[in-house]
């Protein structure tokens, strides 16, 4: 991507920037078509060092196999693995790489562009608080602190020592009307307030 | 409320009819529209409709959706796509989720219409991951479409075929910028590209492409319809229509509206969001999400459409309204939406990557109160040279904050700068709690909830906060009970 | 279900369906707005609490769910249609006020508090 960021930008000046996309799609094409090493020996190979759970990578090669071709799924299968694993750590995204033909760097590239995607492992109960505008005004942040102050100090995007709760900051729920909204798994806290914060992790102790 | 200011045509059936099922939108007229382009339109009619109806793109650009169509349709190639922008990541904003959520099958319709008029085939939704309600209906929708034979091969039994999918966003808010959306489908990194060509020339997998957006894309079956000449009829000069409006914030009705474009925002505010919560007074209201500016009490009377928001230094953008009141500080709001196209840029082009960083650490700067005047100079230089060299619409648009509110509340930043005090009372650093010696009655619960013990006194007696060591937290002055902690 | 093949079918489908609605009028209609906002402050509760009530009290009642209703402020919101009435939309639900709209409103005509005014125009294809 960053080659063809780089190609768009700079060629662009010279010749017809259409035609060096194409070119630039099609050449990624190529790569993609190249067979993997799964399809080759008919088994598909999972990481030697992989700690996480044999049945779970056969779930995740099943599923590209049902993708109609590979190219411009790379998204979606992430998507996939991450319903499977609950993260990406850096053997999945070999193991990623490896299913979809494409180098490690480009499959690390966009796990890391986008948020929805996580490398750590999220806890038990993922704590999600809206940082939306509508929740700003009303106070979400000194509810963040709140949640930090209640579980021992632990940053932003970052589990508890027992594994039980993460923080994150969503950008946006779309219930505005609730602001300032908590969700912690499936279930949802409405107009929360500091005061709130110990009662609500009480709820899952 | 007052007298039916609403009307209601990109959101007409939602709340009306039941969202997952078929017959329940086709009794509502559902798929007539696609029918009638099928059976009594050629595909240049369709586009000559849409484009004498004036309808602009709700997404926020406000490019005419009839001249887009005719781009595309004006290329030829085997095969041509219609996406739809479901990726709606204006923190404020959910119109596009209650439509997706309460009538998916009128995006679906004019989908299918667009691929008429352009001669295309294929469709995708681009749909953020975290909507997990609108992704089923919209799968339950697109099921029962393609039993009904409204979509797939063959539809109305001509010889027009038209198959959807959906891919997911992974949350990127850069992925709404129509060429970062085309990247973010073909499942790379969501990086804008510089335009032209424009997607109706090559987009998607370098095919002729139309994005539109979720509202947009609600209101065209309700056009063809009901005709052009009805939809004209609504609007302003310049902007025809409706707009979906997500009001949310300090407002008493927050909640979706769809008015008509050239309505005030005096009317928007006072009379269909009921005025402004807890009797405050109004200050400002943001348009246009970390894009857009704030319009303020000085702006009550301006009509709402494309080119006077846009005069306003603000942008109609995707719809969302947050209103904001007396004690909402302007610096601090520029500054986390600042803080948030920090975290969005997608890191391309530099004006963007770097510039949102520099506002960001300005901003901040001056909300500890240790800006300069220098800084004010500097910000509003800095944001008219991002503005002027950022790549896409994000780079482009993300000085906005910034220089809609020092357009009228100037006085704001310089009372940071100079006297060190936020008006509104939000800025901590510049604020001091201090007890109001005739209230306070000496329970002690002010000294017992303080985090760094910095508050003293016997009990009966009167308190006394360490000024020193106080870190603001404010939690002695949600405890106390007798009003006796101020904040100035 | 049959494919539709011409403008002239789904019109049909459309008078059908209009047709079999009209049989159903003479029966109370129950609208429970099931966005995400109305799903988050308990709007399912209202409408299983409702279906419990119509139940107990031997009522014969139509559910039917919808999207967002735009009231985000007053959620969760219902819409009642009561034979040969205008439809009314009520919010700031909770069980008990839902159980009450079941006993007063729809058992007895009685209106309650928290209707919503209607401030839109809809546009009807």
């Amino acid at each position: 991507m960053a080659r063809r960021a780089a190609d768009d930008m700079f060629v662009g000046f010279f010749v017809n920037p259409a035609q060096i996309r194409y070119l630039a799609i099609k050449k990624e094409r190529i790569i993609n078509m190249q067979t993997s090493t799964c399809q080759k020996s008919g088994g598909c190979k999972i990481p030697d060092r992989a700690t996480l759970p044999k049945e779970l990578y056969q779930k995740l090669a099943a599923f590209v196999d049902t993708l109609p071709q590979k190219e411009g799924h790379l998204v979606t299968v992430l998507h996939k693995a991450q319903s499977l694993f609950g993260y990406l750590p850096r053997e999945v995204l070999e193991f990623v790489a490896q299913q979809m033909g494409d180098p490690l760097a480009k499959v690390y590239g966009v796990v890391s562009f986008y948020t929805f995607f996580t490398q750590i492992p999220k806890g038990k109960y993922p704590i999600s608080i809206c940082m939306g505008t509508a929740c700003f005004v009303v106070g979400a942040e000194k509810v963040v602190d709140s949640f930090q102050k209640q579980l021992g100090g632990i940053e932003v995007s970052e589990v508890t020592p027992d594994g039980k709760f993460s923080i994150d900051c969503l950008r946006c729920v779309g219930a505005c009307a609730l602001a300032p909204v908590v969700m912690i798994g499936e279930k949802v806290y409405a107009k929360v307030t500091p005061d709130m914060v110990k009662g609500i992790i009480a709820d899952f102790s | 409320m007052s007298e039916k200011k609403q009307i209601r045509i990109a959101t007409r059936n939602s709340g009306f009819i039941d969202p997952e099922n078929i017959d329940s939108y086709i009794a509502a007229g559902g798929y007539l529209a696609l029918a009638k382009c099928i059976e009594e339109m050629t595909p240049t009619q369709v586009i000559d409709e849409m484009k004498a109806s004036g309808l602009r793109g709700r997404g926020g650009a406000g490019f005419p959706t009839g001249v887009k169509w005719g781009f595309a349709a004006g290329y030829k190639s085997d095969t041509k796509y219609v996406v739809c922008n479901a990726d709606e990541g204006d923190p404020g904003a959910f119109m596009d989720r209650a439509i997706l959520e309460g009538d998916p099958h009128s995006v679906l319709e004019a989908m299918a219409i667009g691929a008429y008029a352009i001669g295309g085939n294929k469709g995708t939704i681009y749909i953020r991951a975290e909507y997990p309600l609108a992704i089923k209906r919209l799968k339950i929708a697109i099921e029962q479409a393609e039993e009904k034979g409204v979509l797939g091969k063959g539809i109305f039994g001509s010889d027009f075929n038209f198959d959807l999918d959906i891919k997911y966003g992974a949350g990127a808010f850069v992925c709404g910028e129509e060429t970062a959306l085309i990247n973010s489908m073909e499942g790379m990194r969501g990086e804008p590209y510089t335009k032209p060509p424009f997607p109706a020339e090559s987009g998607y997998w370098s095919k002729p492409t139309i994005v539109n957006n979720v509202e947009t894309l609600a209101a065209i079956p309700a056009i063809i319809v009901k005709g052009a000449n009805w939809f004209n009829k609504i609007g302003s000069e310049t902007t025809k229509g409706t707009k979906v409006f997500a009001l949310a914030g300090k407002i008493n009705n927050v909640g979706l509206i769809e008015v008509p474009m050239g309505i005030t925002l005096r009317e928007v505010i006072m009379d269909v969001g009921g005025g402004v919560a807890k009797g405050k007074e109004f200050k400002a209201v943001q348009t246009g999400g970390p894009s857009g500016g704030a319009l303020t009490y000085k702006d009550l009377d301006v009509k709402i459409d494309y080119e006077s928001l846009a005069a306003c230094q603000s942008i109609m953008g995707s719809g969302g309204m947050i209103v904001m009141d007396e004690d909402d500080c302007m610096v601090a709001v520029s500054k986390f939406f600042l803080d948030f196209t920090m975290d969005e840029t997608c890191g391309k082009c530099t004006p963007c990557r770097i510039g949102s960083k520099r506002i960001y650490e300005t901003l901040d700067k001056i909300t500890m109160g240790q800006g300069t005047m220098d800084d004010i100079e500097n910000l509003k230089l800095l944001a008219v040279a991002i503005k002027d060299t950022a790549l896409c619409g994000l780079g482009q648009t993300m000085p906005n904050p910034v220089l809609s509110t020092m357009r009228v509340f100037e006085d704001e930043y310089k009372a940071h700068v100079i006297d060190k005090k936020c008006p509104a009372g939000v800025c901590s650093s510049l604020l001091e709690f201090v007890v109001v010696d005739e209230k306070c009655v000496g329970c002690t619960l002010c000294a017992k909830i303080c985090p760094v013990d910095c508050i003293s006194g016997k009990v009966k007696e009167v308190h006394v906060i360490d000024q020193a060591a106080c870190i603001k937290c404010g939690a002695c002055l949600d405890k106390c009970k007798f009003d006796a902690i101020i904040k100035r | 279900m049959a494919k539709l093949n011409s403008i002239t079918d789904l019109k049909k489908l459309r008078e059908e369906l209009q047709s079999a609605a009209e049989t159903q009028t003479g029966k109370p209609l129950v609208n429970v707005s099931l966005a995400t906002c109305s799903v988050a402050s308990g709007g399912r509760d209202i409408m299983e609490a409702m279906k419990a009530e119509v139940a107990s009290l031997g009522l014969d009642v139509n559910f039917m769910q919808s999207g967002c209703m735009t009231f985000c402020y007053a959620e969760p919101t219902v819409e009642i249609t009561l034979p040969g009435k205008e439809p009314v939309v009520f919010g700031y639900l909770d069980t008990d006020k839902a159980k009450l709209l079941v006993q007063k409103y729809i058992k007895d005509g009685e209106l309650l508090d928290g209707v919503i005014p209607v401030g839109y125009e809809r546009v009807v294809l």
